[in-house]
């Protein structure tokens, strides 16, 4: 386990946000805090007996306006394991289908008096519109193409696991980072904690002026490769794409498909990490995908179930009344 | 008060014709202007309205405005305004069209514009002969720009034999598809669907060349972008028949308006880039861009109280588009007289109505202005039908503080 490296202020003032919404806007040692508190539940996790009755009473709404599998189960596992009555909201039966604003939705929940709500919706800004109108702590599981915070905070933890520090480490996103919300939450997250990002894609795939968020662009995957401590995939997000972006997959695979023979360019010891749901064979062979020792894949998912924890039980620290939290 | 009592606005400064600035005074008989300027003087009988001081400037003049709400017209000093055709229904038969040229009168002249295709598809063209007919003051093509390049062609064609201007949307729909930004740092921050800035300049190229073709009339309603101010400049130059348009926003704000996801400062064409603000400003100052509108599209918090992409564009402008164009004037951009060309007389000839000016024989639509006179924009108390506005608190100076309809005097909220 790692231990802390800093020493944080004391109470609220070391995580003063009431919910989490972005990266944007999160000073580093705030973004060190969550990933230190999250250790005692990785280690708890990995326990026979996994639960403690943190969060015995109090309400978390999974409100998920996009359809997902990993996130929300990660989110209710979570708060199941601190004691939480955790309830999912589904859209596909919910009145959002038969026409309630966002906005009435929101004003729904709140009334319920839930302690915490965790959203996911396909629109950017979604969220930051919620959490404006809510009273309980908001956290963001993912808005359009705009963030995914603890999705990247899960990767630094992952990361910082197998790597320590993130100072001068090379970091290479590669897939649609244009539509892709994990993409501009890692960008934030990893080059506020220090590393050096790369970004690849084909041109269609990569947004305007993103080198203006301290990232390297790159179109040609060998070069981006080069040297890498960590390589991150994103699948292409072909429920966003309006019109043709690519020729096609294996097209696509062809110039930008992480192989063995071309992770073999990045660092002997390189991380391969993806944040799922993968596509085998089209941005990651399975071989590359599978290898032990260096597929980070499911440690990824172990680690969000902890920080998801730790999120939750931070942001609940005043509904709770901890000391210094009030 | 008649408006066949003779009415005569004294001590004031007035805004003359050739863009001077004297004081004196306008008279008024029967609903037209009978003599403006230094030296004019009630006579027996004649009723008096004292500007004490203040501005005496032509009623404003909003080309391409997306609602008709009368009461924020009359705050900003707007007597009459062009209506755009995207309304619900769109004006594209001439009923609707004849309704609306009647709907504001007599204090609020609207002059409809002809929606340029049938339900503004942009495929089959509307009945334009008898929507001009029915009141209809030029054409538009609405919010969206055309795409059928042959469409376009039929379409201004059919505009120049009937003599009438084409108001186009300047924004490549193939590049724009369903962006809500401009592409930049910003959007890219937050996430947005954004298209390239060079939409603008590419729908423009397309236009010119197609109008010149045609040898129709062209009037771009906002050039938002370096790029396209350049191409309007050159076309120009040729002594091609084209004239450009802009609000506000445009001079006064980037896509830094955006920030926070705030819808008020979703618009449409989207906010661009500071070099962009500049440049229009810029086109403001040489001429290029011939009408400042308001582009006023109030929204209520069904169309705005969304997340930013499912949100509508557009900001009620009516009430701040005479302050916001008299920063230019204290920025040292243009002169007052000037500003009012922008303001009024240009949009009346792209009109093609005896208005805009203060010269004999015009209609009386006279906004008496304290061009000084501070004030805080607060979208809770607009006079719009709703408070859309990315100005919300923001200071300005310049207050309508009387206004008269064809020598009639409107009443106006008190100040």
């Amino acid at each position: 386990m790692a231990t802390p490296t800093f020493i944080y202020p004391e109470g609220s003032a070391a995580f003063p946000h009431r919910g989490l919404v972005g990266i944007a806007g999160l000073a580093p040692h705030e973004i060190t805090y969550l990933l230190d508190e999250a250790e005692q539940w990785v280690e708890m996790n990995r326990q026979a007996k996994k639960t403690r009755d943190l969060l015995g009473g109090l309400t978390i709404i999974n409100a998920f306006f996009e359809n997902s599998t990993r996130t929300l189960l990660s989110f209710e596992i979570a708060g199941k394991r601190l004691g939480a009555d955790v309830v999912n909201m589904a859209v596909a039966t919910s009145s959002v289908k038969k026409g309630e604003t966002l906005i009435d939705t929101a004003m729904t929940l709140n009334a319920m008096h839930a302690d915490a709500i965790v959203i996911r919706h396909a629109s950017s800004g979604a969220v930051q519109l919620i959490a404006d109108k809510v009273d309980c702590p908001v956290l963001n599981a993912g808005d359009g193409q705009h963030e995914h915070p603890t999705q990247a905070l899960l990767d630094a933890l992952t990361i910082r696991h197998a790597k320590r520090n993130f100072n001068g480490l090379v970091v290479t996103i590669c897939g649609d980072i244009l539509h892709s919300r994990v993409a501009r939450s890692n960008i934030l997250c990893l080059t506020s904690l220090g590393a050096e990002v790369r970004v690849c894609a084909p041109p269609a795939l990569m947004p305007e002026a993103i080198g203006q968020m301290n990232v390297e662009v790159f179109h040609d995957f060998g070069k981006a490769l080069k040297g890498a401590d960590v390589v991150m995939m994103l699948r292409l997000q072909l429920e966003r794409m309006q019109g043709q972006f690519i020729p096609s997959p294996r097209e696509y695979r062809h110039l930008y498909g992480l192989t063995l023979d071309r992770l073999a360019t990045a660092q002997p010891d390189a991380l391969v990490m993806h944040p799922g749901p993968m596509n085998r064979g089209v941005e990651i062979d399975s071989n590359v995908a599978d290898l032990v020792g260096r597929s980070q894949i499911t440690t990824q998912v172990e680690m969000g179930v902890a920080l998801r924890m730790a999120c939750l039980e931070v942001l609940t620290r005043r509904a709770r009344a901890v000391e210094g939290w009030a | 008060m008649s408006a066949t009592a003779p009415l005569v606005i004294t001590n004031g400064r007035v805004v003359l014709p050739d863009g001077g600035i004297v004081p004196g005074a306008v008279r008024c008989v029967g609903g037209t202007i009978a003599a403006a300027g230094a030296g004019v003087a009630p006579e027996d009988g004649d009723l008096v309205h004292d500007a004490k001081g203040q501005l005496i400037a032509p009623g404003l003049i909003d080309y391409g405005v997306f609602a008709t709400d009368k009461p924020a017209f009359h705050f900003g000093g707007i007597t009459r305004a062009a209506l755009m055709p995207d309304q619900n229904p769109p004006l594209d038969v001439p009923a609707r069209v004849r309704f609306a040229a009647s709907s504001g009168k007599p204090d609020f002249w609207v002059h409809p514009l002809a929606a340029a295709t049938r339900e503004l598809e942009g495929e089959k063209l509307a009945e334009i002969a008898l929507m001009r007919d029915a009141g209809a003051r030029g054409i538009a093509t609405g919010r969206k720009w055309i795409g059928d390049s042959g469409t376009m062609l039929r379409l201004c064609q059919y505009a120049a034999m009937l003599d009438m201007t084409v108001c186009t949307h300047a924004e490549d729909a193939g590049l724009v598809g369903s962006a809500v930004a401009t592409a930049g740092e910003m959007a890219t921050r937050l996430g947005l669907p954004a298209a390239p800035a060079q939409a603008e300049a590419l729908a423009i190229t397309r236009d010119l060349a197609i109008a010149e073709m045609a040898g129709c009339a062209i009037h771009f309603r906002t050039v938002t972008t370096s790029a396209g101010l350049a191409l309007v400049r050159q076309a120009k130059a040729r002594g091609q028949r084209v004239t450009a348009g802009v609000t506000p926003a445009y001079f006064m704000l980037s896509d830094l308006a955006t920030a926070q996801f705030r819808t008020f400062a979703h618009l449409s064409p989207p906010l661009r880039s500071e070099a962009d603000r500049k440049a229009v400003i810029a086109a403001i100052a040489d001429g290029t861009i011939d009408i400042v509108a308001s582009g006023h599209d109030p929204r209520g918090p069904e169309d705005k109280r969304l997340p930013f992409t499912d949100s509508e564009p557009g900001m009620a402008g009516a009430e701040t588009l005479l302050p916001l164009t008299l920063t230019l004037v204290r920025d040292k951009v243009i002169d007052l007289g000037r500003a009012f060309a922008l303001l009024a007389s240009n949009p009346a000839r792209l009109l093609g109505v005896n208005s805009g000016k203060l010269e004999v024989g015009a209609q009386a639509d006279i906004a008496v202005i304290d061009p000084e006179r501070p004030w805080i924009v607060d979208s809770m108390k607009m006079a719009a039908s709703a408070g859309n506005t990315p100005f919300d608190k923001q200071p300005v100076q310049g207050r309508v503080v009387a206004l008269f309809k064809g020598g009639a005097q409107v009443g106006l909220k008190p100040a």
